[in-house]
């Protein structure tokens, strides 16, 4: 079915049709709407949820453990500040193995206090073990919500799928809904090890980890990310073949003849292809790297998509605050330290705060790296773009 | 004989463990002092029992028997709330 969406109404959508066992939330700008049109829908009878409106995100997240432990599918929304007060109980929930799903809204961080989009929330939690997925418009999250739910209960690890406030959340767009009764057969019923509420076999959850066992069972956790991007790509293709939207974890656009390219996470994926298109219609070979997924980092798909070309161009929605630039730039300048081939990089820090990047600017920065590529020196390592003053 | 511990392969996904597992925490190590029960002063009153935080008085149809040393700690709450008039318990030092 072809409707009109935005982002928070095709991931309110997803989540309907998902039907989670619970869903704990609190809101918050720009991804209020997400749990206030859901909570609308189990008022209406239309999902079997136990909804637990709660007293803030931290609280909703410790929520979501308890359920999920229980045995529940287990979903809910926030954004920017409110991922910030879960940040205690993201970690938990990720040591425990509980596939809990966050339907993200990337806003901005404060201080300064701000509603508007960059990556600066989630990135500050890309440690917690969570994996993490970065949407380009409101088709992508609804998609990417489901096939998250599976991929979270397969591995047995929480996962994010985001999308950019209000550039996605509130733009309203084409979206192709999945019949409701898709969705069930394609997630199935969540398999369980253990669960809290079986008292025939009762268990001891979360125990004190000392000296002895901590190490152990962190590697154990690791070792999860380590394995779980064939898990991903087995479900983007079990999604695709059925429902017949393909995704891989990193989107190449035209990169195979391309001499330069640039890389982004998210909404601006799609400002820079209309600039690729129109780059190339001028006879310049440019190209567009998106990574889907960021955590874990799809490491040789990024590696062999960057050996493509001489220059590339990371454009990062978010700064480390450490001097070095944004967290793209510094994880792929990591995974091209052993590589055969590396380009020439140039990191453009931009649209923080919800600051607007345009088709025209993203020209610009493809002609600059086509400067580069002829005179074969990047200048400036990171630059802050789209800032006044520089 | 003490078993080998696991590598992080054999263990159960998600820090699950077995049920009731402070049974075998055998808390009665950590001890520096021991108290002594004297059942010929016990009056059986069981406020002893009551403060207890490791459930380690053993008692048997409304009767103190004793003091379980496998988990008491030694914290000598026991010693502290027997009425003082009463004195069933003293706490005396362990000895290797």
């Amino acid at each position: 079915m072809i409707v009109a969406r935005t982002g928070n109404e095709a991931m309110a959508e997803a989540m309907r049709q998902i039907n989670p066992d619970v869903v704990a939330a609190y809101p918050i700008t720009p991804a209020t709407e997400v749990v206030q049109l859901f909570s609308k829908f189990v008022n209406d009878g239309l999902v079997d949820t136990q909804f637990v409106p709660v007293e803030s995100e931290h609280s909703a997240c410790s929520a979501c453990v308890g359920a999920s432990a229980a045995g529940a599918r287990v979903m809910t929304s926030t954004a920017s500040q409110g991922l910030a007060l879960m940040h205690e109980i993201l970690f938990i929930a990720a040591g425990l193995r509980l596939p809990i799903v966050i339907c993200l809204v990337n806003r901005s961080l404060s201080s300064p206090i701000n509603i508007h989009c960059d990556h600066s929330d989630t990135l500050a939690s890309r440690d917690a073990g969570w994996l993490q997925i970065y949407t380009e418009n409101a088709q992508e999250a609804y998609d990417t919500t489901i096939q998250l739910v599976k991929i979270a209960e397969e591995i047995l690890l929480p996962g994010i799928v985001s999308t950019d406030a209000f550039i996605i959340s509130h733009g309203m767009e084409r979206v192709e809904l999945i019949d409701d009764k898709e969705i069930p057969k394609f997630l199935g019923e969540r398999k369980l090890n253990y669960s809290l509420l079986d008292t025939e076999n009762p268990i001891t959850l979360g125990p004190l980890d000392l000296q002895d066992y901590f190490f152990e069972h962190k590697r154990s956790q690791i070792d999860a990310m380590n394995k779980v991007l064939p898990v991903i790509e087995k479900v983007q293709k079990e999604f695709g073949d059925k429902f017949g939207r393909h995704y891989s974890t990193v989107d190449e656009y035209k990169v195979d003849d391309a001499e330069v390219a640039i890389l982004v996470m998210g909404s601006t994926g799609g400002t820079a292809k209309v600039a690729v298109e129109r780059l190339r219609e001028k006879g310049k070979k440019v190209g567009l790297i998106r990574t889907r997924v960021y955590r874990p980092f799809p490491k040789d798909a990024m590696t062999k998509a960057l050996s493509k070309v001489k220059v590339v161009g990371v454009m990062d929605r978010s700064d480390t605050l450490s001097t070095l630039g944004g967290h793209l730039y510094n994880d792929v300048r990591s995974i091209l330290y052993k590589a055969e081939k590396q380009p020439l990089m140039k990191n453009y820090v931009y649209g923080l705060g919800g600051r607007d990047i345009s088709i025209e600017e993203i020209e610009d920065i493809y002609d600059e790296l086509l400067n580069i590529q002829k005179s074969g020196k990047v200048a400036k390592d990171i630059v802050y773009f789209g800032v006044r003053g520089e | 004989m003490k078993k080998e511990k696991e590598g992080w392969k054999e263990l159960p996904i998600g820090l699950v463990l077995g049920a009731a597992t402070c049974l075998n925490f055998e808390t009665g190590d950590w001890r520096s002092e021991k108290p002594v029960w004297d059942a010929e002063k016990c009056t059986h009153c069981l406020i002893c029992w009551v403060y207890c935080p490791d459930s380690s008085i053993i008692v048997k149809d409304g009767k103190v028997q004793g003091i379980d040393y496998k988990y008491c700690k030694g914290c000598g709450i026991c010693a502290e709330e027997c009425p003082p008039k009463v004195k069933a318990i003293t706490m005396v030092r362990e000895e290797k």
